[in-house]
């Protein structure tokens, strides 16, 4: 166990690694830098723009040295935590980043929970009573939530916040205590604001869980061990949650390492509409403006996500499951 | 009343899209205090439907329609339960389910839970029914694991399924079914999926334990050889319906109903007369027409070039890989055929038997070019041309191909089910460019009546088909191209007894008339007895003897076909299996076998001659062979 463990880890590294140049080639991909669609914009402005201040913020950023060079000093600067400075805010990226990230991991984790909590006995129920009117009313539910567009939804779920409870429109918080600092008052109105985007971002999610969730679980029902755990005299219940549902997590449990990133990335639109000060809207714009080190420290972290998530969910799988655990990659 | 089970007018349906179907119509039987009854009866028959019902685990579909199971526990004297009125989920009946009637099942493989050790699965059913506490529960486990024939019961208790043998898998299933001391066990076909020499050590298992523990057992099966070392009275089933029953010996003896007659008549025996034709229920009519007949003529002088088929020294290691890329450790392997040599003679059948990954279809495999030895050598008489089969280019390897063809094991998977019957006999046809349509028309309609199937059944799918009829298509497809050899890979054990003969027959006749060589690969030695002129018994990759049919059936030399032999149940109550002289699981382990045959790292012995066409692995040294004989 603990050489798989070591294994795993190991083999983060070089993955990591081709996931940053990769981004590292991708957003410098586009011709020009900043500083070239900074100084575009400045003169379709009709202002002046200083030679001599130019090259020395080239040379300032390390923007006039070859490509491979400015790629070791990003992951040089990465590894000892400094992710650079961004052009567009005229801050360290740690500043400019800040609340953001961890507001995003809030609204993540909420939403996951939320997948969670409403998928499974929805996804137990229509399993255990296939073709029912119960199993075919809560799947044409989860369709409408699968095909509905997450924007269209998040606007109307804010306006009927608004209406009926009075919540102010977009963000995570009243206004008032935007910049102000954490209070008891500031958690519980970002705790009225979260739920609507829980909702938004996870109705697509929960959809799709309950139908792979009631899948694995009608394909579990099926096999000869369920009849013997009857055979034996267990209580239908009991004879559910130990054998089938218990073997049918194991796909969730894989699906951690790309439920995180999905969350993050996927509610960039969402985040847009709502107004979010997660990290998905800033992305996007540095993306937009060639952003070099915020662009590239947010891809950073989504990759680290992905890779964490995965090297968690395997772990968690060899802790669930013994023939992970104890088959090795020999079969018999 | 002395009956532990009584069963009255059952009946059992299901409710099907397809309509209703009736699976048991009214079926009685009983099952005496501590006796054993055996349950006859061919696929479809509605034996383990019946079986479910006792146990009140039906699938959704089924419904009892009327009858009654009564169950009179010997535990609770004077009380008469009738299972069949209980609801199947009610406390009642859960109490009665795997404690007082416990059940297992022909898949050892899947009928344990994956991920939940062998330990608590046993203990479950025991905490369920008996109150225990932790420490004394697991006492009575480790009891029972022991009595059951674990090695080291103590470990067992914390080993996960997937790590046992498919025999240790079910000594589990039935620790597990026992823990309780049920006063009836069923056995729903308990050895089917194993091998005969782990199916004699079960048996004898559940024998042993019947007697210690006092307890009814209804077997459910369709071998005739269980049945008759098994069972005290019997049950014939046919289509949902009592047939016949009796004491063992009657039923064995003076089989009254026709179709019991003529399943006994239908199972190959080892004392059969020499010639004597094995009687199908219903026989198949195969014609054959001048195309197939026409065939190359066999050169003079061409059987001087050699056998048809001559295997030397092939051996072969399947990788075990460990680990990803960069961890790779060094790889050992596993030696899956190691120095296998042996000849196929034009026109004889070749019968090559051995349990379960003993490396028979690696050799079948070797022989196609479907897989590449490691070393060896196999020549192919192509009409007094050799052929070096291993170094051929793709020229001669179409020339080879149309020579040697294979049939399939498994009926089902082994035809396309979108392609209809014409597509699929006459694929190999145009694989290899041969004729126009109107011949290959002409010669797929010969082909499928020599099979017995009518001429209208061409347009049709597979799926229409059962499966001795699917198995004939198979045959006649791997004759389209009239090949010299054809290898025969398990081709009856997916079949019911009564098919089996039909097939065996059809064979055995195609034989004669289109002049075929065989490779018979099986691991039933009666149907390998009935078929084959010479016989071939492989073990952990090689093969251990080789001798003409009558000779090794008469005078095995070797332990492992002795014990192979000695653990083949006849289906005769005269001649009980001998259950003290088997051996126990070291049978199969070559380094566990006597003096002059054992094969370890020191000893690595060859195949020695010892007359009469008959070979055996041995050390040199005719001294120590005249001790072993």
């Amino acid at each position: 166990m603990f050489g798989y463990v070591m294994h795993r880890l190991f083999i983060m590294i070089p993955t990591l690694l081709v996931i940053s140049a990769l981004i590292f080639l991708i957003i410098q991909a586009p011709p020009g830098d900043y500083l070239s669609t900074y100084m575009a914009e400045l003169q379709s402005q009709g202002e002046a723009v200083d030679p001599g201040k130019i090259a020395y913020l080239r040379a300032q950023y390390g923007l006039d040295q070859p490509l491979h060079i400015q790629y070791i000093r990003w992951i040089a600067a990465l590894l000892q935590g400094d992710m650079g400075y961004s052009f567009e805010y005229g801050l360290p990226v740690n500043e400019v980043v800040g609340d953001r990230l961890l507001l995003t991991i809030i609204v993540s984790a909420a939403t996951i929970a939320f997948i969670w909590i409403v998928s499974f006995p929805i996804g137990i129920y229509s399993a255990t009573h296939q073709y029912s009117l119960g199993d075919y009313g809560l799947t044409f539910l989860g369709y409408l939530g699968l095909a509905t567009p997450s924007f269209l939804l998040a606007l109307v779920l804010l306006y009927f916040a608004n209406v009926y409870f009075g919540i102010s429109i977009g963000g995570l918080m009243d206004p008032v205590y935007i910049d102000a600092p954490w209070s008891w008052a500031k958690a519980w109105s970002v705790l009225e604001h979260l739920w609507i985007p829980v909702i938004v971002i996870g109705t697509a999610g929960t959809a799709g869980m309950i139908r792979r969730l009631r899948a694995n679980l009608l394909d579990e029902l099926q096999k000869q061990y369920v009849v013997t755990g009857r055979a034996k005299g267990l209580p239908p219940g009991r004879l559910l949650v130990k054998y089938p549902l218990r073997v049918a997590l194991n796909p969730f449990v894989a699906d951690i390492g790309t439920l995180l990133p999905e969350v993050v990335s996927g509610a960039v639109i969402v985040s847009v509409v709502l107004s979010l000060p997660t990290t998905g809207p800033m992305l996007l714009d540095a993306l937009r403006s060639q952003d070099m080190y915020l662009a590239g420290s947010f891809l950073m972290f989504l990759a680290l996500l992905t890779v964490a998530g995965v090297f968690l969910s395997d772990l968690a799988l060899a802790v669930l499951d013994p023939r992970i655990r104890l088959g090795g990659g020999a079969g018999r | 009343m002395n009956d532990l089970l009584a069963i009255r007018d059952l009946a059992i349906a299901f409710d099907l899209e397809e309509g209703v179907i009736e699976a048991v119509r009214g079926v009685s039987f009983r099952v005496p205090v501590g006796g054993t009854v055996a349950l006859v009866g061919e696929s479809g028959s509605g034996k383990s439907v019946i079986s479910q019902a006792i146990m009140g685990i039906l699938p959704r579909a089924a419904q009892i329609r009327g009858g009654q199971i009564l169950f009179a526990d010997p535990a609770q004297p004077g009380s008469v339960i009738d299972i069949a009125a209980l609801p199947p989920d009610g406390a009642a009946m859960r109490a009665i389910r795997g404690g007082r009637i416990s059940i297992i099942f022909q898949e050892p493989m899947t009928s344990l839970s994956p991920i939940h050790t062998v330990g608590n699965q046993i203990e479950e059913a025991l905490h369920l029914h008996r109150r225990a506490g932790a420490a004394e529960g697991r006492e009575l486990v480790i009891e029972m694991l022991r009595l059951v024939g674990f090695p080291d019961p103590a470990r067992a208790l914390r080993i996960y399924p997937f790590e046992l043998s498919g025999g240790l898998r079910q000594r589990a299933m039935i620790a597990m079914a026992l823990i309780c001391h049920p006063a009836l066990l069923i056995a729903d076909e308990p050895t089917t999926a194993l091998d005969v020499t782990i199916q004699a050590q079960i048996l004898k298992l559940v024998r042993d334990l019947q007697a210690e523990l006092t307890m009814a057992v209804l077997m459910i099966t369709h071998d005739l050889g269980v049945v008759a070392n098994l069972a005290e009275e019997v049950v014939v089933l046919y289509r949902g319906k009592v047939v016949e029953s009796g004491p063992l010996k009657d039923i064995f003896h003076r089989p009254e109903h026709p179709y019991l007659q003529a399943l006994l008549r239908a199972v190959p025996r080892f004392d059969m007369e020499p010639g004597e034709r094995l009687v199908p229920i219903r026989e198949i009519s195969s014609t054959s027409g001048q195309l197939l007949v026409s065939k190359e003529p066999w050169p003079q002088g061409g059987d001087a070039a050699g056998p048809l088929l001559s295997v030397r020294d092939v051996s072969k290691r399947y990788g075990l890989r460990k680990g990803g890329f960069l961890n790779s450790r060094s790889t050992r392997g596993l030696l899956a055929v190691d120095d296998v040599s042996f000849d196929i003679r034009r026109g004889e059948c070749l019968g090559l038997v051995g349990e379960s990954g003993c490396g028979k279809t690696t050799v079948s495999k070797i022989i196609l070019r479907a897989l590449k030895p490691d070393s060896g050598e196999i020549r192919f008489n192509d009409r007094g041309r050799i052929v070096d089969v291993l170094r051929i280019g793709s020229d001669d390897l179409m020339r080879f191909r149309r020579k040697v063809q294979f049939i399939f094991q498994d009926p089902f998977s082994s035809l396309n089910p979108r392609m209809t019957v014409f597509d699929i006999v006459s694929e190999p046809l145009v694989i290899h460019r041969i004729g126009d349509a109107a011949w290959r028309r002409e010669m797929v309609k010969e082909l499928i009546e020599l099979v017995g199937l009518d001429v209208r059944s061409l347009k049709r799918y597979p799926h229409s088909f059962s499966g001795g009829q699917r198995q004939r298509i198979g045959i006649a497809r791997a004759l389209a191209l009239k090949p010299d050899l054809l290898i025969c890979d398990e081709p009856v054990s997916a079949l019911d007894v009564s098919i089996q003969a039909q097939i065996l027959n059809l064979l055995k006749d195609l034989q004669d008339k289109l002049g075929l060589t065989y490779l018979f690969i099986s691991h039933n030695l009666a149907v390998v007895d009935y078929i084959a002129d010479r016989i071939a018994v492989m073990c952990a990759g090689r093969l251990v003897e080789v001798a003409p049919r009558a000779l090794l059936f008469r005078d095995p030399v070797h332990p492992y076909t002795r014990a192979l032999l000695a653990a083949v149940p006849e289906p005769d109550p005269d001649h009980p299996l001998d259950f003290d002289r088997l051996m126990a699981d070291k049978a199969s382990s070559p380094s566990c076998w006597p003096a002059p045959f054992t094969i370890d790292g020191a000893a690595r012995p060859k195949l020695i001659h010892l007359g009469d066409g008959h070979y055996v692995r041995a050390s040199d040294g005719a001294a120590a062979l005249e001790l072993a004989s």
